[in-house]
């Protein structure tokens, strides 16, 4: 005998620990599965890119803190880079190693987040996620000694950085580089084999390749799908080519071969900054650039690989010291452009894992 | 990838889609914009696996719908835009058919900037709510009540001649209010220089 069910509405958030932020789904539940799902988003619009066409470029720096709140390192380097290509300004050598070391550390900062809020969504409930909140803490300590902020960084400048790390920066970023690969083999022993979490994540929200590349989907989430696309190598921005590192890739392109991809790459950052610790080169860490930039009118896409995927800057410029038009291509609101066909049939708690694995950041998303 | 190529192809495949093209972007005829998408997706040769990037600009007479493409087998970015002329209700062929990555990109578009999409499957706005009073980011949008330019008070050495149109009476009042002391980097005097710090 089988029980009728008549479709109901459930609405997950705003307020709600799997949505990771102000993030509403409002699902049709046909008793434990999803008939319908419609995200709706904005509680924390702010109309940046309206602000934004009133400043000048560089007091539009600290917008970008507030967009990709988990990775205002890669936020600000985006934009800085965007002027500086616009311009012609450039950063000088220190100044890239020192980016390159700060975007890293914000990659394994926001990746940690990514997977302890992943592996908390999927039942380990904080315990892991605090684990996962040791290293981030280290290197938000290490990002307030050098610009005084733990989130809102606004760190990177156009033409350089703002500051030049302090002694005790370096010595505190070696003891840190040396526990990194005990602590991620320690997070594999505990999650990888675990029964449950694999049973919870393998073959759940598969995205295939085709579809991650139609949709749009950049960073982990595409390369989940084993697409080998970062835009570390696929067009190299403040001497990426310069060092050694793979791509990590997934095989079915579900909820646990994008979070591998994640673990991966935390070991691939280590190892980039590793290097960039090896070479950096004496010298200034900044180039002097007038405070009122006036690009050439004309226009740019820009766009660098954050911790979410490709962050794009479209500015256009009249010639006045404020753009024009400035715009932020989000990554994390166009890697949700496959959500609902994922939740279509699905479980309630598969959707949040699915979800969670995505790694959503809302002030990106509403901007 | 420079656009001229793209240009010519697209001109032989679909006559008179190309209204022009330069250095960086092809513009083509706003009507056709899916078949010109759908074109570059299918082409081996150009391989637009990706809409990496979809948006728009206000430039006051007509609206610029701006496309970039991605292949990333070939690792090339192409520049496809589109002009509408229409300020009261724009509309343009939607992107969906080709990539579903238009999803979003599109309602924010519509949302902020008011075009219209067609046959898009959800044209409903993305950010604000229903009955939200414009789009913003169209410039006859005012964030504030009056020509205030909030951030440009700060910038008190620029050249009040400049036809500049963050120079507007409220700026100049600021500035006439006593602080022109701060010296122009570029003459050399002391002064705020550099990133501000």
């Amino acid at each position: 005998m089988t029980a009728a069910s008549e479709p109901f509405i459930l609405n997950i958030g705003p307020q709600h620990p799997s949505t990771h932020g102000v993030f509403r789904l409002r699902v049709v539940m046909d008793g434990e599965i999803i008939r319908d799902l419609d995200m709706i988003v904005g509680y924390l619009h702010r109309s940046m890119e309206k602000l934004a066409e009133e400043r000048t470029y560089t007091q539009n720096i600290p917008f970008t803190d507030r967009a990709d709140y988990l990775a205002a390192m890669t936020g600000n380097l985006g934009l800085a880079l965007a002027v500086e290509r616009m311009t012609g300004y450039e950063a000088p050598e220190r100044a890239e190693y020192l980016r390159v070391i700060f975007s890293e550390l914000q990659r394994i900062a926001s990746h940690a987040m990514a997977n302890g809020t992943l592996i908390s969504d999927a039942g380990a409930w904080q315990t892991p996620l605090l684990y996962m909140f040791r290293e981030r803490e280290k290197i938000l300590d290490l990002f307030e000694m050098t610009c005084g902020a733990r989130l809102t960084t606004n760190y990177m400048r156009v033409g350089g950085v703002a500051f030049e790390p302090p002694a005790e920066f370096w010595p505190a970023l070696q003891e840190l580089l040396d526990e990194l690969p005990d602590r991620t083999d320690e997070y594999a022993q505990l999650l990888i084999d675990n029964e449950i979490f694999l049973a919870r994540t393998r073959n759940v929200g598969v995205i295939s390749a085709e579809d991650a590349i139609n949709g749009s989907l950049s960073g982990p989430a595409l390369r989940g799908s084993g697409v080998p696309w970062d835009l570390r190598k696929a067009e190299p921005y403040c001497g990426y080519e310069r060092f050694d590192f793979d791509i990590p890739v997934g095989k079915t392109g579900d909820v646990y071969d994008r979070f591998m991809v994640r673990m991966e790459e935390v070991k691939q950052s280590t190892r980039i900054i590793r290097q960039a610790v090896e070479q950096i080169p004496p010298g200034p860490h900044k180039n002097d650039v007038p405070l009122a930039i006036r690009p050439e009118p004309g226009e740019i896409y820009s766009r660098i690989e954050s911790p979410r995927g490709e962050i794009g800057f479209y500015l256009v410029s009249d010639g006045t010291p404020a753009p024009y038009r400035f715009h932020l291509r989000s990554p994390a609101l166009i890697n949700l452009s496959l959500l609902r066909e994922l939740g279509e049939g699905a479980s309630l708690p598969d959707a949040v894992v699915t979800l969670g694995s995505i790694d959503i950041v809302l002030g990106e998303i509403d901007r | 990838m420079t656009a001229q190529p793209v240009a010519e192809a697209l001109d032989r495949a679909l006559p008179g889609i190309v209204v022009m093209y330069n250095d960086e972007w092809v513009e083509v005829a706003a009507d056709r914009v899916d078949e010109a998408l759908r074109f570059l997706h299918d082409s081996d040769d150009f391989d637009a696996a990706q809409l990496s990037n979809l948006t728009a600009v206000d430039r006051y007479d007509h609206f610029e719908v701006v496309y970039h493409l991605q292949s990333l087998d070939l690792n090339h970015q192409i520049a496809l835009k589109a002009l509408l002329y229409e300020h009261e209700d724009p509309i343009l062929p939607s992107a969906y058919a080709v990539y579903k990555g238009a999803l979003l990109q599109e309602r924010e578009v519509f949302d902020l900037m008011g075009i219209r999409f067609q046959d898009h499957p959800d044209m409903r706005r993305l950010f604000l709510w229903e009955g939200f009073p414009g789009h913003p980011l169209r410039k006859d949008w005012l964030a504030m009540v009056g020509p205030h330019t909030p951030g440009l008070a700060r910038f008190p050495y620029e050249n009040l001649d400049a036809p500049d149109r963050l120079m507007n009476a409220d700026n100049l009042r600021h500035i006439e209010a006593g602080h022109a002391e701060i010296a122009h980097p570029d003459t050399g005097a002391s002064g705020q220089t550099g990133q501000g710090h």
